[in-house]
């Protein structure tokens, strides 16, 4: 694997979780208790052998970062001695209003990427929630000769939750046969993902050609488009699987969480999933606490009751405030007698003594960094 | 080259802790676990982190020093990771004439007078690894400069019943030491020796050396180095130390170490902002409390799944608690598995053990009773029933289980 390149290709058009992303991109969007939306895919590719991850960033960066550093807690460092973490960001600036697609980004780095010694490279956004043993893929992508494979996922939940998302036929060797493209639309439940393999040469051929016939994106302009000229293929992904683009979405996963054989299918297998480590004591359960059902990172300090929820570290539960089937980002305060329902709180709000927040199942009330209600 | 530092310390991290049972059967003292996540040398490795003052460690390992070394590794968790200076393990070592371990706690600092002299520090500090604290000790080395002491001794307040079991100091007015006495059964105060002793560096190599000299010293800076400093009238004063202290010496001090961080205002703050604690993180995801889980005045850790009954507890990271399982008033170390339908009271489950299905592990005397320690990767098979540390071995061999 240390002739593969992992790019995560962090896209201007994920921004889309309302409250969420409007000060950072969605890669830094902390998930899960101690975790942000890109530890999962720079998890799997540490795991699964790649020594060298490019993370493409295009605005909103400094909290991604900020929270990146050097990439040790990824085992990546920056300065390990020829591989690591490299942090490109765009080198023109675009007013976001003439930004025409991922390859003007692409193309703006290519130096870097004819530069690299690596032959493949693995490309994925950094909006999805998975443990993915990313050398399967390559060795089908390198054993079948395809010049792209594409990881994909049967699942009726995906189709629903995403009915923009691609869908694909797949022969029997698992040759791509035709992928979806605006309106003709494809049978089954194949759902295309946006993860996916190909030679550093083709990444650089394509990325040349678009900009030749004037910009655009690469998925949709450099392969889609072309998908008769390519030979390819697709592989199953395995495990649990979540593509978070909507708050709906992230609140959904978020919960599902709460159910202890997705806790270990995510965060176990095949490896661990990694993040950076604060340097902050473990939860403290005061005298009157009730929790049940929930998860809960470190240096919580709970005195109340909390049910069906999901603690970032630091929050702090008060006597008889009561928090059900919420998502409380780092830092938060919960003042006594405080009511939270149905919503999502980003880190440090606090909610004052006897508020009521409370939000709908089917639309979780989102409250932004910072507020005091 | 110029490496010079103000202040250096030497962190005695050797210690065998013979009254820890167990615990120390495979590791140092300091490597204990401790307060759910931390291991007891942490404490002392974030005060020199937190004072600012000390950014050159020199680490003395005899005992055991595995985990401790792998703990420590290149001190980046307490920003000991230098260009210039950061931490060094400094083990007993072989010279030209052979060489031989560390007699005592001056013993290991003269060893290693070779790493003190390639800084020339002006100050050296010397701390041990086996106490819970949390110190300024950039106040000390103020007090020290103010007093124009030869050396600077910690002291605390200890209770008068338990001044028996530390070296008391004496002192005049202006906190200038007039005398030691070892474990006094009349104390004349009740101001203990913390172990933590700044030293003129000069002046610590001049008496290091002298006590050299003396075939039948045990090399021992409480015992030998100290007294003989205030028999040649050196400038010796006490530093007197407000706050929590705890030399984490036995079983029973250590469960008690660990409830005390339960209160609901500890003394010992973990949570303070601006005297974080750091250790090597577990990386661990966030703990789980199932449906019907219960968990009052307790500490739980990243990693844990618990469906049972915890109170006045510590879950290090990875504990499984089973269902309709009762724990009270016990430390449950590192990926320790305990079954559903058991009941654990005053307890202490090392590492990696595994406790069956509707096991008992409580003494006769459920509130005073002694503390049951049970050792690291041992096997509880289920129903057992456990009421004191002597018929542990009997019930696992009867039973089969494993207890190694």
């Amino acid at each position: 694997m240390r002739d593969v390149m992992g790019i995560i290709n962090v896209n201007v058009k994920d921004d889309i979780l309302d409250e969420l992303t409007y000060s950072r991109c969605i890669a830094s969007v902390p998930f899960g208790g101690n975790y942000r939306l890109i530890d999962f895919m720079l998890s799997s590719m540490v795991n699964s052998g790649i020594q060298n991850v490019v993370v493409l960033t295009l605005h909103k960066y400094r909290s991604l970062m900020d929270y990146l550093g050097n990439g040790k807690a990824w085992d990546l460092n920056l300065n390990r001695k020829d591989e690591g973490l490299s942090i490109l960001s765009p080198n023109v600036f675009y007013s976001l209003k003439y930004f025409q697609g991922d390859i003007q980004n692409f193309y703006s780095n290519i130096d870097f990427f004819q530069r690299s010694r690596q032959k493949d490279v693995l490309i994925t956004r950094s909006n999805m929630i998975c443990n993915l043993d990313i050398t399967e893929v390559v060795n089908f992508h390198r054993r079948t000769q395809a010049d792209i494979t594409f990881l994909y996922r049967e699942n009726d939940d995906l189709v629903e939750e995403s009915p923009w998302r691609r869908k694909l036929e797949i022969g029997a060797d698992g040759r791509v046969l035709n992928l979806e493209q605006g309106t003709e639309k494809v049978k089954g439940k194949k759902v295309l993902l946006e993860i996916f393999v190909m030679s550093k040469a083709l990444l650089i051929d394509l990325i040349e050609s678009c900009m030749i016939n004037g910009t655009g994106d690469l998925l949709h302009d450099g392969i889609i488009k072309n998908q008769e000229n390519l030979k390819i293929f697709a592989f199953p992904a395995k495990g649990y699987l979540g593509v978070i683009n909507s708050i709906a979405l992230y609140y959904k996963h978020s919960l599902n969480l709460l159910k202890p054989a997705n806790w270990q299918e995510l965060f176990f297998r095949p490896g661990f999933i990694y993040t950076k480590a604060e340097d902050e004591p473990p939860t403290k359960y005061m005298r009157g606490a009730r929790v049940t059902g929930s998860l809960l990172a470190g240096s919580c300090v709970i005195e109340g009751k909390v049910e069906n929820s999901v603690l970032f570290r630091g929050v702090q539960v008060k006597r008889d405030a009561y928090i059900k089937d919420s998502i409380i980002l780092p830092e938060s305060e919960i003042e006594e007698k405080a009511q939270i329902e149905y919503a999502i709180l980003d880190k440090e709000v606090r909610v004052s003594r006897g508020k009521v927040v409370k939000g709908r199942k089917d639309n979780p009330s989102v409250i932004p960094e910072r507020t005091i209600i | 080259m110029n490496r010079k530092k103000e202040c250096v310390a030497m962190l005695l991290a050797g210690g065998e802790g013979k009254r820890l049972g167990f615990l120390t059967r495979e590791t140092a003292k300091p490597a204990i676990p401790f307060g759910g996540k931390y291991r007891i040398i942490d404490f002392t490795l974030s005060n020199c982190t937190n004072s600012g003052i000390v950014d050159t460690v020199g680490a003395l390992t005899q005992y055991k020093p595995l985990i401790l070394n792998s703990h420590i590794g290149n001190g980046s968790p307490w920003d000991l990771d230098r260009k210039k200076g950061g931490i060094s393990l400094l083990p007993p070592f072989v010279r030209g004439k052979g060489g031989k371990w560390y007699k005592g706690t001056a013993d290991a600092v003269f060893q290693n007078m070779n790493f003190l002299e390639q800084y020339n520090p002006r100050y050296v500090l010397i701390i041990s690894g086996d106490h819970i604290y949390k110190m300024d000790y950039s106040l000390l080395l103020d007090y020290h400069k103010s007093k124009e002491a030869e050396v600077t001794i910690a002291v605390i307040e200890v209770p008068w019943e338990e001044t028996s079991r530390f070296g008391i100091l004496n002192m005049a007015e202006d906190g200038r030491i007039t005398e030691f006495q070892e474990k006094p059964k009349n104390p004349k105060n009740n101001l203990a020796s913390m172990g933590i002793y700044l030293f003129d560096f000069d002046i610590l190599k001049k008496y290091l050396q002298k006590d050299q000299k003396y075939p039948k010293s045990s090399n021992d800076f409480g015992k030998d180095v100290l007294p003989l400093m205030l028999k040649n009238k050196c400038r010796m004063f006490a530093y007197p130390f407000r706050g929590y202290w705890k030399d984490v010496g036995t079983i029973e001090s250590l469960w008690e170490t660990n409830m005390d961080l339960l209160q609901d205002k500890p003394t010992l703050d973990l949570y303070e902002r601006n005297w974080r604690i750091y250790t090597v993180s577990s990386n661990q995801p966030p703990h789980y409390l199932g449906p019907a889980a219960k968990v009052e005045q307790s500490m739980v850790s990243d990693g844990c799944l618990v469906f049972g009954e915890v109170n006045r507890s510590v879950l290090f990271p990875g504990v499984y608690v089973g269902e309709n399982t009762i724990i009270r008033d016990s430390l449950i170390m590192s990926n320790v598995k305990i079954g559903s339908n058991v009941k654990i009271i005053r307890a202490i489950i090392a590492e990696n053990s595994i406790v069956g299905n509707g096991s008992q592990i409580c003494c006769q005397d459920n509130e005073a009773g002694e503390i049951i320690l049970i050792k690291e990767n041992s096997t509880i098979p289920d129903n057992s029933i456990i009421n004191s540390t002597d018929n542990l071995k009997k019930v696992i061999f009867e039973s089969g289980g494993k207890f190694t």
